[in-house]
């Protein structure tokens, strides 16, 4: 088992978000400076010792837009754009490089005015007319990116007996966190029966299986264990990471049933020296009800096929065995294109302590799971006390 | 024909497909070195690396890996459309590709049940493989 070079070597030391919802009146960049602010202020760090920073997909050069808005002259950067992964990515990459002193403070940030701007965002898919889903997928009327996650689903279904109950079990659980956080969107308590009646978008999907679209931003703030011990609050320690990317194009992807979640979890549980049961909270990227369910499959938390029933009787929702999305995640607390950064602000939260009224007693360690473009690019941290 | 709708727009990997879908031909690039089909089009083997390959008329013959009945239209040109089938076919070739079922209740689509390609010219310019129940 080879542990992580920087295992341990770097915390996150500050997480913020700006205002998420719908509606909200800013621009991309002002999301990012007021998320980039509140982390910042969360760590008790100065502006000006930023010497990184990481941006992704939402302006043409993100990391130096976002930088030069801000006033940093970083000595790193880096605008990875797998999507709503991204974000786990830069804690991989600004650990190596803070590791590596290329770096001392890493300064993660997203901003999107994805509900604000909705028609033209919708109609594009997120395929750009070069890329070959423009003339292999989207002529036939593609529902991008639901379709891709329905046509994966309806597999799973016809190979493992997965239901469209189990998928609900989900969105409901998801739903009794939400109501927990003051924050989320949707707090109002539904049933599995309520997801069921909800009209049908993409079958399997009804419209409760999909994830929000809202307005909101997000900032992560990292620097060395060394330097995160005088800081404002208690540092979360990166413990392990893992990354895999199978396809892009979901006609592309060989087995609709397996992700890269398999194998970029086995790197980060190796690395970290963890296993499942070591987990104490589950932070995963819920596009859809059906991603939560084939990840914790991948990830081992169950067997391949038995993720419908591991949902089942409430195990990831309060009170369950493996609580799972705690701020109410995409589907009922915000989804403003990209969830990644809002996965390791919760797991950060719970992991202090801060959580009040859904907070986890005693969590040591959390797993946060990305996951981008079309159940593409995965990415997993795994983060501790 | 409605002209809002997402068209392909051949380019130096795929114009040679296009025109065959125009003719009514599914043609499929064979690798030159290990003889492996491959979709979509590109210049170089995803299996062994080899820029050598030939344009083969495929068999149009193929069965549902998965398939999802779409009830939102992505695109105002789909509207009138929904509810409509969107597929990912295997064909015999050992390929996937995405596609419609057409000619189909929807009610009646399973997966892995035989399919055959059909063509639905949708421009002056393009013709798109299609494929419905194989009798």
């Amino acid at each position: 088992m080879v542990k992580d070079p920087f295992s341990r070597t770097v915390a996150i030391v500050g997480v913020g978000e700006s205002e998420c919802g719908r509606g909200i009146n800013l621009s991309v960049l002002q999301h990012q400076a007021l998320a980039a602010k509140r982390a910042l202020d969360d760590a008790g760090i100065n502006k000006n010792d930023v010497d990184a920073v990481m941006a992704t997909d939402v302006l043409g050069l993100p990391s130096l837009q976002v930088a030069e808005y801000l006033g940093i002259e970083p000595r790193y950067t880096d605008t990875t754009i797998t999507g709503g992964s991204a974000f786990e990515v830069f804690v991989e990459h600004g650990a190596l490089a803070i590791a590596a002193g290329l770096c001392e403070v890493c300064l993660i940030t997203y901003g999107s005015s994805l509900w604000s701007d909705r028609r033209r965002l919708v109609e594009q898919g997120g395929v750009d007319p070069r890329m070959p889903a423009a003339q292999f997928e989207m002529p036939y009327g593609d529902l991008s990116p639901i379709a891709a996650y329905a046509l994966a689903a309806n597999r799973h279904m016809h190979e493992y007996g997965t239901t469209s109950e189990q998928l609900a079990e989900v969105a409901v659980a998801s739903r009794q966190w939400a109501m927990r956080n003051p924050q989320a969107l949707l707090r109002e308590p539904i049933t599995t029966a309520d997801v069921l009646n909800s009209p049908m978008i993409a079958s399997p999907f009804h419209k409760l299986d999909c994830c929000l679209m809202t307005d909101g931003g997000g900032a992560v703030v990292m620097t060395s264990t060394e330097r995160a011990r005088d800081l404002r609050k208690p540092p979360v320690y990166l413990i392990g990471s893992g990354f895999s990317a199978t396809h892009l194009t979901i006609n592309q992807m060989e087995d609709l049933t397996r992700t890269g979640a398999v194998d970029a979890g086995r790197q980060a549980f190796a690395r970290a020296g963890l296993k499942p049961l070591d987990i104490d909270l589950l932070q995963v990227y819920d596009s859809f009800t059906f991603s939560v369910v084939i990840a914790v499959e991948d990830l081992g938390f169950c067997k391949k096929g038995e993720g419908g029933q591991f949902v089942e009787n409430g195990r990831l929702a309060p009170g369950g065995e493996l609580p799972t999305n705690t701020s109410g995640g995409g589907l009922s607390y915000t989804h403003p294109g990209a969830l990644g950064i809002f996965l390791i602000i919760e797991a950060v939260r719970q992991l202090r302590g801060e959580c009040a009224a859904r907070q986890i007693p005693e969590a040591e360690f959390a797993l946060v799971h990305g996951i981008g473009g079309w159940l593409s690019a995965h990415a997993t941290l795994i983060l501790g006390k | 024909m409605d002209t809002e709708r997402p068209l392909p727009k051949p380019d130096q990997d795929s114009k040679v497909y296009w025109e065959g879908a125009r003719r009514h031909e599914l043609l499929l690039q064979q690798c030159g070195s290990c003889k492996r089909f491959r979709f979509y089009p590109r210049s170089v083997c995803p299996h062994c690396f080899s820029d050598q390959f030939e344009w083969r008329k495929a068999s149009g013959r193929g069965s549902v890996y998965s398939f999802t009945v779409i009830h939102r239209a992505p695109f105002p040109a789909f509207r009138d459309k929904v509810p409509y089938v969107l597929a990912l076919i295997e064909l015999n070739e050992g390929v996937r590709m995405m596609t419609n079922i057409i000619d189909c209740d929807p009610d009646l689509i399973t997966i892995g049940m035989p399919v055959e390609v059909t063509f639905e010219k949708v421009s002056e310019e393009i013709t798109l493989p299609q494929f419905k129940p194989a009798h």
